[in-house]
């Protein structure tokens, strides 16, 4: 338990990818099996156990440590499972540290009475930081910012092989991942991946290069479709198994039953999650209301409906569609989702064009309807097989301009990792009216990216020159009619939010250009951008 | 709220509540809390007043006790070098140094300055005055430093103690096992620079002998902030193995190496020439991860100078004073904590000491 305890606590305090990577690597290759193999499925949220509730919890400690110093102890600290952590007191002679596969082996085996007694005898046996990995992976939530995609990269890395045959074999592994870690150390062969059902890797696109290549490629060899914001999804049901996988392989079928339901055929599709309002999508912020959740209720879902819109066919019962080219494979698609006839799931239309400037036009000019909340256009080779990863010149992608606006830099703070020492994470506003008629600024979003490291380190000196107020890590920046900075931020869509002060929400906004030269009282105003509300 | 811990029935708690007040009265005629902090009558001196006075003694060298402009200071002498080096030698109109142990008459008052463990120099004040003894710790720890003797416990009626860590949350890991996190962390990352942010008095050179003691002999990089401090404890006897300032390095500067700077330039400017720094932090605070996140650490080291809970409350069971004051830091939990074991005791609210950086 020691080295994994080890592990998630430096998870914890670890912001950059790449040190993360590092740090799962280290422990994948010291860590020994079946041990590693549970720590992985514990990360990638393949184990989750609620074993413990939280006020079981605190009574145990309470029975150990007076209440009122217990209750003065979690005042200072806040978080509970950290409290108890810190303050279980020791016990001589308990019994040896328990290593994570007992841990495990003995949860799965114990009835909910025997719960209690097994958490504290644990609790006695380990440190501090066994405490807490114990209690976080006991009450489920581990929060330790990994993905289940860079867990997938680091056994990639482990192994030396590429992500995507990772991904293609994950789905037919099971913790404790024995098979999987010979397969990466070499002792073995690579683990069959014939499970129903199982994930496979998803081909993306490249963005286009509107400077190079529409000289480079010849139109009549695409097919143009509307990219549609939502979530890229699989669908598959399979040997009766029904499953709905982000692209990154992460079963989100619990939050989605209405969409699993509506899985009535035999073979896996690929499409865009959407929610729909009649038959049309709804903007993104709508399918957000479903996301990131364990589950939906039917108020949810009848508010809410889920449904794919369908942009290619990979497996029509047991025959495998991948090797074929774009141009069969969509014939298949469009016959496959006639025949199922759901009016939760239905095709992406393909968008007819003969000229790169025809097709320039309608990205720019959308037609009535749907694509006029698309996120853009796709373009897809006729005769592009299903390749997984990125690969350059079969498929692009070719976004709409982002909206832009020119917003007032209001409070900065300091980033992570490489930027800590700078203020690179800026809040801006816009003017709007209050209601004697003066003007004063109200923040509308957050953006941390979009400049270079040459402008951020004008930017930080901006802020530390023009500092009115600190609160903790956060500075306000002198922002008024007479001075202050303008920031010209691009973002994708706006929503309304009951959440924000203005009532919007930007989607992916980030800085396009630091405007040095422009007056603050020629910012935007808040009416310009609510005119942009999807 | 102490009451409640001594013996019950309205009569016996009447006289013993009687017996404690005059107790009490005792106490503040050897010693009360002012605005300029703890002031002693008999013996017409404060100890570690926060504005100048005419006659001070000062526990330790730390600036929020050690203040610049008192008319006298008796310390120990190496603290009245700690206090000559960062104030200039005119930091006081007259300075006695009394050694530990050694025996100091203010008037009817006996002042014996005896180790507090808690930095070079650091020291207890212990006030001997008509049968009744008074132990001031200062700031203080019971673990092993390797650059200060231990913490010596003197039997006393009245015991005055810190309460920086003062809650159960707080019982800090063995130093060594810090360190070598801190090592660990180098190997994992050789192209990064570890930051490790430490008070530049006591903590910078606890860590770097821990360091030297872990078998790491390579070159230690400084902020220029350490160097006055590292080159008094070098004076001193205390061995810091090889220096050198990280001041002077170009950009993306030091890979794999260990850079010791206060803890206020680890998030800031001062951090950018290194290469992709992680930074670190070694105090008490951070035993709590809201603490170290709040300060952008990512390499928390709890090393800390002070006494932890399970320090704090076995000293006082150890000491078993008549009467526990506690000073600066969190002193509700230990209030309640010595209700629950009958003995008395009271807060003392003296401003100006500060323990964030600790």
């Amino acid at each position: 338990m020691k080295a994994f305890a080890r592990l998630l606590d430096q998870l914890a305090f670890t912001p950059s990818r790449n040190a993360k990577l590092t740090l799962l690597r280290d422990y994948l290759s010291h860590a020994p099996d079946p041990e590693r193999g549970w720590a992985l499925a514990s990360l990638t949220g393949a184990l989750s156990f609620d074993a413990a509730k939280p006020g079981f919890i605190r009574k145990a400690a309470e029975a150990r440590l007076d209440p009122q110093l217990f209750a003065l102890s979690h005042d200072f600290v806040g978080d509970l499972a950290e409290t108890v952590a810190l303050v279980w007191p020791a016990k001589a002679g308990a019994n040896r540290e328990p290593e994570l596969p007992e841990v495990v082996d003995s949860l799965r085996s114990a009835s909910r009475r025997e719960v209690p007694q097994l958490l504290e005898r644990w609790l006695d046996a380990l440190d501090v930081t066994g405490r807490w990995a114990l209690l976080k992976l006991l009450t489920g939530g581990l929060r330790v910012g990994v993905s289940a995609r860079l867990a997938k990269q680091a056994l990639a890395q482990l192994g030396d092989v590429p992500v995507s045959d990772i991904e293609e074999v994950w789905h037919s592994q099971a913790p404790p991942y024995g098979d999987l870690f010979a397969w990466l150390e070499k002792r073995s062969d690579r683990p069959r991946a014939d499970a129903p059902g199982r994930f496979r890797p998803v081909m993306l696109a490249q963005a286009i290069d509107e400077a190079t290549d529409f000289a480079r490629y010849e139109p009549a060899d695409y097919a143009a479709e509307w990219k549609w914001d939502g979530i890229r999804v699989q669908a598959a049901h399979e040997g009766g198994q029904r499953r709905l996988y982000s692209r990154t392989g992460e079963d989100i079928a619990a939050a989605f039953p209405d969409v699993i339901a509506a899985l009535t055929f035999d073979g896996v599709i690929d499409g865009e999650l959407l929610i729909f309002d009649n038959g049309h999508a709804a903007p993104f912020g709508d399918l957000q209301q479903r996301l990131n959740r364990k589950g939906a209720d039917a108020e949810l879902m009848a508010r809410f409906p889920a449904g794919i819109r369908a942009y290619d066919l990979l497996m029509e019962g047991p025959e495998d569609l991948r090797a074929l080219p774009f141009a069969m494979r969509r014939r298949r698609l469009e016959a496959f989702i006639a025949r199922l006839g759901s009016d939760r799931i239905d095709l992406s239309p393909l968008q007819p064009f003969a000229s790169w400037e025809e097709l320039a036009n309608l990205r720019a000019h959308p037609p009535k309807g749907d694509p006029e909340i698309a996120e853009g256009l796709m373009l897809k080779r006729w005769d592009s097989i299903y390749e997984p990863g990125r690969p350059k010149g079969p498929w692009f992608k070719w976004k709409r301009d982002p909206h832009l606006i020119d917003a007032v830099l209001m409070y900065a703070q300091r980033g992570h990792g490489k930027r800590s020492g700078f203020y690179s994470d800026y809040t801006f506003g816009v003017w709007r009216e209050d209601a004697n008629g003066d003007r004063a600024l109200t923040p509308v979003g957050k953006a941390y990216f979009g400049f270079t490291d040459e402008e951020l380190k004008r930017l930080d000196k901006f802020v530390r020159d023009n500092t009115v107020e600190r609160f903790g890590p956060v500075r306000s920046v002198r922002a008024d009619k007479d001075f202050g900075l303008v920031l010209e931020i691009a973002f994708e869509g706006l929503q309304r939010s009951t959440r924000h002060k203005s009532g919007v929400a930007m989607r992916f906004p980030r800085v396009s250009r630091i405007r040095w030269d422009k007056p603050v009282r020629e910012a935007d105003e808040l009416p310009t951008l609510e005119k942009l509300l999807d | 709220m102490c009451f409640n811990a001594l013996p019950r029935g309205p009569v016996v708690r009447t006289t013993a509540r009687l017996a404690r007040s005059r107790l009490m009265a005792g106490f503040r005629q050897l010693l009360r809390n002012t605005p300029e902090g703890l002031y002693c009558p008999p013996g017409d001196f404060h100890i570690d007043p926060v504005r100048p006075v005419t006659r001070a003694v000062i526990t330790h060298g730390h600036s929020d006790h050690a203040r610049f402009g008192h008319g006298a200071v008796l310390a120990t002498p190496q603290t009245l070098a700690i206090m000559a080096a960062r104030y200039g030698a005119d930091f006081a109109g007259a300075t006695e140094a009394a050694g530990y142990g050694q025996r100091v008459t203010r008037n009817a008052v006996d002042v014996t300055l005896v180790p507090a463990g808690h930095v070079l120099g650091s020291a207890q004040a212990v006030l001997r005055w008509k049968g009744v003894t008074a132990v001031i710790s200062g700031d203080y720890k019971r673990r092993r430093d390797p650059t200060c003797p231990p913490f010596e416990p003197v039997p006393c009626n009245l015991f005055v103690s810190e309460a920086t860590f003062g809650l159960p949350v707080f019982r800090f890991p063995d130093a060594a096992d810090e360190v070598a996190k801190l090592l660990k962390s180098v190997t994992l990352f050789p192209d990064r620079t570890h930051l490790v942010g430490a008070y530049a008095l006591g903590k910078a050179q606890r860590i770097i002998r821990l360091l030297r003691e872990a078998g790491y002999g390579k070159t230690l990089y400084m902020h220029g902030a350490m160097d006055s401090m590292n080159a008094l404890y070098q004076a001193h006897g205390i061995e810091l193995g090889p220096l050198a300032p990280a001041t002077d390095a170009a950009k993306n500067a030091l890979p794999g190496e260990i850079v010791i700077a206060p803890p206020s330039a680890i998030a800031d400017k001062w951090a950018r020439r290194f290469a992709d720094p992680i930074p670190a932090f070694a105090s008490g605070w951070m035993m709590v991860r809201a603490r170290a996140r709040q300060r952008h650490v990512e390499l928390p080291l709890v090393v800390s100078d002070h006494a932890d809970w399970e320090e704090l409350t076995g000293t006082f069971n150890q000491l078993q004073p008549e009467e526990l004051w506690i000073t600066h830091g969190t002193e509700e939990a230990l209030l309640r904590w010595a209700a629950l074991n009958d003995i008395s005791a009271t807060a003392l609210e003296i401003a100006g000491y500060e323990d964030e950086d600790e």
